[in-house]
């Protein structure tokens, strides 16, 4: 599951604050201003069940987000949970894929090592049999122009 | 009965199109069935095939997959062992661009048909801020004439399959050069069959799988470009084409 971050995973000077994740539980958040640029020419992937759980991750996921595969299958998906980010931003996501649309928007993720990345993610549910089993994220490479909008955006937002 | 009909992509490489008629002659000797090789020389033809139930066998770019699978009832069969469909942003050695981040609006690009390549490509102009309604598209026949209209200055940049783009001569390739490559693995052709052949897609599935495995049969492969055919099975194809709806928007 979702435990604390530890100083000894964090690189540089971080600030600290805690974070009401999965409707009840809390984590204690260390992060820093290091950004990771997103990786050219790639897409990051991920798969959740129903509950948000991740089931599925591909390499330029566990390499962006720095923890090992073991570590995110299992894990909710808030793991990745910046503070910067607006609650709203993730209630509209869910509200939208549960209405069985296409979401898409720009978010901005943590790092194991309190770091951050910026991707554009679209989100989408995996539909067998006519049935929902699963939601899966591909995330590529963003518009600088449109992350320089979130970032004076999402404050707002709280 | 009425032959079974089989088509390839039209993206195919010229030099594999008498490979895909030594496979169609395999494949009927080791099926004892009447199959014809049909190809379209364009997405457009080929697709109105599909609409009118003319095609039962296809090996087909991924981006039709949704279509043929979701509303056709395609089911998949095999894919090339070791190729995924990746694409390639170039531009020529003597432009003053060195990142795909530099490139303005305005500009002009090379593009093939190849509907798959030409997504995965706009991707990668995405972070330039740069789609569909401020850059002037220009369709090439083939990916040589993309790389012949940098050359020439015709066009500023060129989106290229990844396979092709090695394929062009070394001294085209030595005047060009690529700001960005993707490396997403998970896009490629499958080869693919429709109801009519739905009831034989075991016995069709182990015969390709094992292909390579017969003399005959690994040189017909070798005429492909690839060494092996790998099973797709049925949540594989389903997770590209989810995939592949997430990048057409
Ligand atoms: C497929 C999928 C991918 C998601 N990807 C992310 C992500 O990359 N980063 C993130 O903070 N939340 C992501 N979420 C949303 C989280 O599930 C969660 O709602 C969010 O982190 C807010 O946390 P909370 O719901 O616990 O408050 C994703 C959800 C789904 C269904």
């Amino acid at each position: 599951m979702i435990r604390d971050m530890k100083p000894e995973d964090i690189v540089g000077d971080y600030k600290e604050t805690i974070l009401g994740l999965y409707g009840s539980i809390t984590r204690v958040i260390l992060y820093t201003d290091i950004e990771t640029p997103f990786p050219e020419g790639r897409l990051i992937v991920s798969t959740t069940d129903k509950d948000g759980i991740i089931t599925h991750v591909n390499k330029a996921f566990v390499e962006m987000s720095g923890y090992a595969e073991d570590e995110l299958l299992g894990s909710p998906h808030s793991i990745l949970r910046h503070p910067d980010m607006p609650s709203v931003a993730f209630k509209d996501l869910w509200d939208t894929v549960n209405s069985g649309k296409h979401w898409q928007g720009y978010v901005k993720n943590l790092r194991k090592d309190g770091g951050y990345y910026w991707v554009k993610a679209t989100v989408i549910s995996n539909i067998r049999q006519g049935k929902v089993v699963s939601y899966t994220s591909v995330r590529r490479k963003p518009s600088r122009t449109k992350v320089e909008e979130c970032i004076k955006l999402y404050p707002t937002l709280f | 009965m009425m032959p079974y009909q089989f088509t390839v992509s039209p993206d195919f490489s010229p030099d594999h199109l008498s490979g895909w008629f030594f496979f169609n002659t395999w494949l009927q000797r080791q099926t004892g069935e009447a199959i014809h090789l049909e190809m379209y020389n364009s997405f457009q033809s080929q697709r109105e095939a599909i609409q009118r139930n003319e095609v039962d066998l296809i090996y087909a770019n991924p981006f039709d997959a949704a279509m043929l699978v979701r509303e056709k009832g395609f089911l998949p069969l095999v894919k090339a062992n070791d190729v995924s469909d990746e694409a390639i942003i170039a531009v020529s050695l003597d432009s003053a661009v060195d990142k795909v981040t530099r490139l303005m609006p305005g500009i002009t690009v090379a593009v093939t048909e190849d509907p798959d390549v030409r997504m995965m490509g706009m991707i990668m102009l995405e972070p330039a801020d740069l789609n569909a309604d401020n850059i002037k598209i220009t369709v090439c026949g083939s990916y040589v004439l993309v790389a012949k209209h940098l050359l020439q200055g015709n066009a500023d940049v060129g989106i290229f399959l990844a396979e092709a783009y090695d394929d062009l001569s070394n001294i085209t390739k030595s005047k060009l050069k690529i700001l960005v490559q993707s490396q997403i693995s998970v896009i490629h052709h499958s080869l693919m069959m429709g109801s009519r052949l739905a009831d034989k897609r075991d016995d069709i599935q182990n015969l390709l799988v094992t292909m390579n495995q017969d003399e005959k049969g690994g040189k017909v492969l070798k005429s492909l470009g690839f060494d092996a055919w790998i099973k797709v099975e049925d949540e594989e194809m389903e997770f590209m084409i989810d995939l592949m709806d997430t990048l057409a928007i």
